[in-house]
C-alpha cells in the first residue's frame, strides 16, 4: 500500500462524492441544496486538481484536464450564488437555483469520468 | 510536450495545497463565527464576504472590518487567519523565487528557449560545435556573409559571449557536450534547413564523434572537422567527412606559399577574410636560409612546405629526441646564443613556431637584435595576443585562428572557391597580380565579397530563356544598360560548365555563358542583389542587352504593337 496513492484516490473520490452530494435534490428548491457542501466540494476539487499537476503521462493529462472542467463548473456555479444573494433583487429563486445545481451537475459528469479514469488505472497497473 | 511548464507545476504542489487550506479554513471559520450587525442584530458572514476578506487580509493588501464590526470571536478568529495565510504565502512566494533560481529549472528554460529558436529558424543555417577563437571569427565572417549560425559549445562562459556580441541575426547558442547525439538532433542536424556542421571543438575525440553522428544520422549533410593528428584525419575520411582541416598543415602550405609567391598568398587571404574589411597589404618573404624554431606539428608541416619551395632550413628545437628532430640545433631559441649557433646573422628569415606565444615573442626581439635584415613570421596562438604581435615588428604573423577559419570559410562559402584557388595556383605571379589589382580598384581596397551564381532554370531564369535564343557574353551582365563604361564592381573568377566539367580562370569578358554554368565572383556586396536581378527579371535583362525598354503589362503590350 502507498500513501500517496491512498490521499491521490481519497481526494479525486471525495470530490465525486461531496459534489454529488450538492447536486441531490429537486433541482430548484434551495433547501434541498447546502452552500456548505458546495464551499467543501470547491475546495477538496481544488485539492484533487492540484495533486494531478506535474504527471507527464497521457493518463496523467486527462486526469487533470477533468479536474480543472470540474473546478471550473463548480466556480461558475459559486458566482451565480454569490450574484443570486448580493447583487440580483429577486433573490435565490427557482430559476438561479436551478442554474447553480446545474452547473454543479456538469461538475459530477467531469468527476465521474475523473474516476473511471483512475479506476482504469489502476485495473491496467495490476495486470 | 512543455517540461518547463510540468517542472514548475510538480515543483508549485505543495505551496499550492498549502495556499488552499489556509483559505479553507480561514473562510470556513469567519463563516461558521457569529457576528453583530449595525442595529445589534445577529449577523453571520456569508461565504462571498468571508472569501472577499481573505483575499484582502493575506495578501495584505488591506484590512478592514466590513460589512460591519466584528465582534470579538471574529477578531479572535481573523488574528489566528492572518498567520496562517500569510505564512502560507511566504511560503508559495518563497518557492517560486526559489524555483526560478534552481539550475535544473534555469537549464530547462534555457534548452527550451534553445530548442523554440531553432524551430522558427526558417532559413538555411550552419552548426558550428566549438566557439573558441577559431568558432568565433567563422560564426562572425558567415554573419557577414548572411548565413544563419547555431553554436554549440560546453563553456557557458563563451556561449554567454556570444549572446552578448554583436550580431546582424540572433544566433542559438547551447551549451552542451557537442558530441552528444541527442544535443545535436536539438541543434537541428534533421532539420531540412540544416546546411552542414562544422566541428571546430578542441578535442580530436570529440569532431570525430559528431562526425560519425552526422553521417549516421543524416547522411546528405556536408561535414567539415577539424582534425590535429593524422590518426584522426584518416579515420575521418574513411566515413566520408566531406573535409577534414589539419590546423598545422594548412599553416604551413600557407607559410610556404607566401614564400613561393606573395601574390597568391594575399589572392587567399583577400578571397576568404571577412568582406568590408580593409585590404591586408601584400608582404615579401626573402628566398634564402630559414631558422624554423620550434619543430612540433605546426614546425614539421612548416619544414616541409618550405622545403618543397627549395628553402635551406635550420631547424632549433629544445627537445629534438622528444620531437624526432635529427639535425637541429638544441636549445629554445629564445636565448641568442642559440640563434647564433643556428646563424641568425647569415639566414633570411625566422619562423618562431612554437606553440607558446611569449616564447614566440620573445625569440622574435632576441632575433631583431641580433640581425635587424631578418624577415620574421611569428605564430599566433591565442587570439588575446594581437596587440603584443602587432606592436613585436613581426613582418608576417600567422594567426592559428584565423587560417583555420578562412580555410574553412572558403569551404563553406562555395564549392567553386577552394577549386579556385587550387587552380590559381598553376598560374604565374604576374596574373596574380593583376587579378589583385582588379579586383582592388572594383571593391575601392576593402575586401571582397565572394559568391557564387548558377546559370540553371530555376536560379536565373530570365537568362535561362535568353540563351536558348541568342549568345550572350559574360561581360554583358556586367554593365549598366546605356552607360558602357560604367561596371557593375565585381570580377569573375571562374567560369564552371555544367557540359564536360570545363573551368576557365578569370574569364575574359567576351567569354560566351551556357545554360547550366555555375560562376564564381568577387566584388562589393551590392553588386550581389544587382546581378540577382538581371538574372532573374525578364525586364531588367531585356533592358541590358537591348537597351530598350519593353513594356511588361499585358495592356501596354497590346497599345505598343498597335502603335507600330
Amino acid at each position: 500500500m502507498n500513501l500517496e496513492k491512498v490521499v491521490f484516490g481519497f481526494f479525486i473520490i471525495l470530490a465525486l462524492t461531496l459534489n454529488f452530494g450538492f447536486v441531490l435534490g429537486e433541482i430548484d428548491n434551495p433547501a434541498h441544496h447546502n452552500v456548505w457542501e458546495l464551499f467543501a466540494a470547491i475546495v477538496v476539487n481544488l485539492v484533487a486538481t492540484v495533486l494531478k499537476f506535474g504527471d507527464r503521462t497521457q493518463t496523467g493529462a486527462l486526469l487533470l484536464a477533468t479536474s480543472l472542467v470540474a473546478v471550473l463548473q463548480l466556480l461558475a456555479a459559486a458566482l451565480v450564488w454569490g450574484y443570486a444573494i448580493n447583487i440580483s433583487e429577486a433573490g435565490l429563486n427557482p430559476m438561479m437555483m436551478s442554474s447553480i445545481v446545474s452547473l454543479a451537475a456538469g461538475a459530477v459528469v467531469a468527476n465521474v469520468i475523473s474516476v473511471v479514469l483512475l479506476i482504469a488505472d489502476t485495473v491496467n497497473l495490476r495486470r | 510536450m512543455d517540461k518547463v511548464l510540468f517542472l514548475f507545476l510538480r515543483r508549485m504542489r505543495a505551496p499550492l495545497l498549502a495556499l488552499i487550506a489556509a483559505y479553507a479554513i480561514s473562510v470556513t471559520g469567519l463563516v461558521l463565527i457569529p457576528g453583530v450587525d449595525e442595529q445589534g442584530e445577529p449577523w453571520r458572514m456569508d461565504f462571498f464576504h468571508a472569501f472577499y476578506f481573505v483575499s484582502y487580509m493575506a495578501t495584505t493588501i488591506g484590512f478592514g472590518e466590513i460589512p460591519y464590526a466584528f465582534s470579538e470571536a471574529q477578531r479572535m478568529w481573523t488574528s489566528f487567519t492572518i498567520f496562517l495565510s500569510v505564512v502560507a504565502w511566504l511560503y508559495a512566494i518563497g518557492k517560486i523565487l526559489s524555483l526560478l533560481q534552481d539550475s535544473t529549472f534555469k537549464l530547462a528554460v534555457s534548452r527550451q528557449a534553445f530548442d523554440r529558436s531553432i524551430r522558427r529558424l526558417r532559413a538555411p543555417f550552419l552548426i558550428v560545435c566549438g566557439y573558441g577563437d577559431t568558432g568565433n571569427l567563422l560564426v562572425h565572417a558567415l554573419q557577414q556573409r548572411h548565413k544563419r549560425v547555431v553554436v554549440i559549445e560546453r563553456d557557458q562562459d563563451r556561449i554567454n559571449d556570444l549572446a552578448l556580441s554583436a550580431m546582424d541575426f540572433h544566433v542559438p547558442g547551447l551549451s552542451a557536450d557537442a558530441s552528444s547525439s541527442r544535443r545535436l538532433q536539438e541543434a537541428g542536424i534533421s532539420s531540412p534547413y540544416c546546411e552542414g556542421v562544422v566541428a571546430l571543438t578542441d578535442s580530436d575525440e570529440v569532431n570525430l564523434k559528431i562526425a560519425i553522428t552526422v553521417k549516421l544520422l543524416n547522411p546528405g549533410l556536408p561535414v567539415i572537422c577539424r582534425a590535429q593528428s593524422r590518426d584522426t584525419e584518416r579515420n575521418m575520411r574513411s566515413f566520408g567527412t566531406d573535409h577534414v582541416i589539419n590546423p598545422f598543415e594548412v599553416f604551413g602550405d600557407r607559410l610556404a606559399l607566401a614564400v613561393h609567391s606573395p601574390a597568391h598568398h594575399l589572392l587567399h587571404q583577400w578571397l576568404s577574410s571577412v568582406p568590408g574589411n580593409e585590404l591586408p597589404l601584400p608582404v615579401y618573404p626573402p628566398h634564402g636560409r630559414w631558422i624554423l624554431c620550434g619543430y612540433g606539428r605546426f614546425g614539421k608541416a612548416a619544414k616541409k612546405s618550405l622545403a618543397g619551395e627549395g628553402v635551406t632550413v635550420t631547424v632549433v628545437e629544445a627537445d629534438p629526441e622528444g620531437t624526432g628532430c635529427d639535425d637541429c640545433v638544441r636549445g629554445r631559441g629564445t636565448e641568442a646564443d642559440t640563434l647564433q649557433e643556428a646563424g641568425v646573422q647569415s639566414a633570411a628569415g625566422i619562423v618562431a613556431g612554437t606553440n607558446v606565444d611569449s616564447n614566440n615573442l620573445s625569440i622574435l626581439m632576441t632575433a631583431h637584435e641580433l640581425n635587424p635584415e631578418l624577415f620574421m613570421v611569428g605564430r599566433q596562438n591565442r587570439d588575446d595576443n594581437a596587440m603584443l604581435f602587432e606592436a613585436g615588428r613581426a613582418d608576417m604573423v600567422m594567426r592559428h585562428s584565423e587560417i583555420l577559419a578562412e580555410s574553412i570559410l572558403s569551404h563553406l562559402v562555395s564549392p567553386l572557391l577552394p577549386q579556385f584557388l587550387l587552380q590559381s595556383r598553376r598560374r604565374d605571379a604576374t596574373w596574380a597580380n593583376e587579378l589583385l589589382s582588379r579586383i582592388g580598384a572594383a571593391t575601392d581596397e576593402r575586401v571582397p565579397a565572394v559568391w557564387a551564381v548558377e546559370l540553371s532554370e530555376k536560379d536565373a531564369p530570365a537568362l535561362f530563356e535568353r540563351l536558348k535564343r541568342e549568345p550572350i557574353a559574360l561581360g554583358q551582365l556586367l554593365t549598366f544598360p546605356g552607360q558602357p563604361d560604367k561596371r557593375v564592381p565585381c570580377i569573375p573568377l571562374l567560369v564552371h560548365r555544367s557540359s564536360g566539367s570545363e573551368t576557365l580562370l578569370s574569364p575574359p569578358d567576351e567569354t560566351p555563358l551556357q545554360g547550366g554554368d555555375r560562376i564564381l565572383l568577387a566584388g562589393q556586396p551590392c553588386a550581389i542583389p544587382r546581378l540577382k536581378r538581371v538574372l532573374q527579371h525578364t525586364a531588367t535583362l531585356d533592358l541590358l542587352i537591348t537597351g530598350v525598354e519593353r513594356p511588361q503589362g499585358w495592356v501596354w503590350r497590346r497599345l505598343r504593337r498597335a502603335g507600330t
